[in-house]
């Protein structure tokens, strides 16, 4: 199992998600000026503020020569996972639906929350049971989640709703307490907190390592 | 063409930016004050202001959460 994990100028979490990475199988890091994906079976875009967050969160790096690329790869099943800023970015890219706007608190809020599974079968989740809890750091202040509410429903309809905020751990005014959505096929995935952040018990949890798991799960 | 483009968040959609200003101005004396929002303000010179619109579309708004205007203002 490869993994790519994207640099942009901003990115800040590109090096953690390397490690994560790295406990599952091979991690290379992909520079956003490339055009080549390098052979990888999946592609992470970490978290962080791409091209300095100008514009709107992921606006710029939607664009970069990278995602051209990344587009292509998931359009054919390809798996993505996009991580805080990288879900913005996929949000972005329309390669996963709705949007992220600044938390209601409008503050920087960084803790530990608790994320529920709502759905085991995409290609994020599958070490994971329906109902399991995620012990998972999210740090950031654009992570409301919103879509219209007919899409709403029908993401719900479609088993899209990946991650919900435990009860009691939402912060940021997203819909429907919405942590992480897929797009239908379910080999792309965006989340608010950081699996990355989580995947050694010294560093207080290893819940996030589940993720990169179930990813290498596909691959064999 | 000079032009400016007006980005706003689309109606319905939280804004706690304008919120948060309109609990402020009557702190502060000015009573009377609804329906605050805040966007953003593009301007830029463009040679053809055909293309604005795509613009717009593409990068300087998220139609999904945005509504633009586009306000030429004459000669660059």
């Amino acid at each position: 199992m490869k993994f790519g994990v994207i640099q942009f100028p901003g990115s800040c979490d590109e090096r953690d998600a390397l490690a994560a990475a790295a406990r599952v199988g091979d991690a290379v890091l992909l520079w956003h000026r490339d055009r080549d994906l390098r052979g990888v079976d999946a592609v992470i875009v970490p978290g962080g503020f791409s091209y300095g967050d100008y514009l709107r969160a992921g606006a710029l790096a939607r664009f970069s020569p990278i995602m051209v690329e990344v587009e292509r790869f998931a359009r054919h099943g390809g798996l993505v996972l996009g991580i805080c800023n990288g879900f913005q970015v996929l949000c972005e890219a329309a390669l996963l639906p709705g949007a992220l706007l600044p938390n209601t608190s409008l503050r920087f809020v960084c803790r530990q929350v608790d994320l529920i599974v709502v759905n085991a079968h995409t290609s994020w989740t599958g070490a994971c049971a329906r109902g399991d809890r995620l012990s998972i750091p999210a740090k950031h202040q654009t992570g409301r989640y919103w879509a219209p509410d007919p899409v709403l429903d029908e993401l719900e309809a479609n088993d899209q709703v990946v991650l919900r905020y435990a009860t009691g751990n939402g912060f940021n005014g997203s819909s429907r307490d919405i942590a992480g959505v897929c797009n239908k096929a379910g080999n792309v995935l965006g989340l608010m907190p950081h699996p990355e952040h989580a995947v050694d018990p010294l560093t207080g949890s290893a819940d996030g390592l589940r993720l990169f798991e179930s990813a290498a799960l596909i691959a064999a | 063409m000079r032009a400016r483009v007006l980005i706003r968040p689309k109606a319905g959609i939280l804004d706690p930016q304008g919120q948060a200003v309109e609990r402020v101005l009557p702190a502060l004396g000015f009573e009377g004050v609804r329906n605050v929002h805040i966007g953003r303000l593009v301007e830029l010179d463009v040679e053809d202001p055909a293309h604005l619109p795509a613009m717009c579309e593409q990068l300087l708004a998220n139609p999904l959460v945005e509504d633009y205007e586009i306000v030429g203002t004459g000669e660059a």
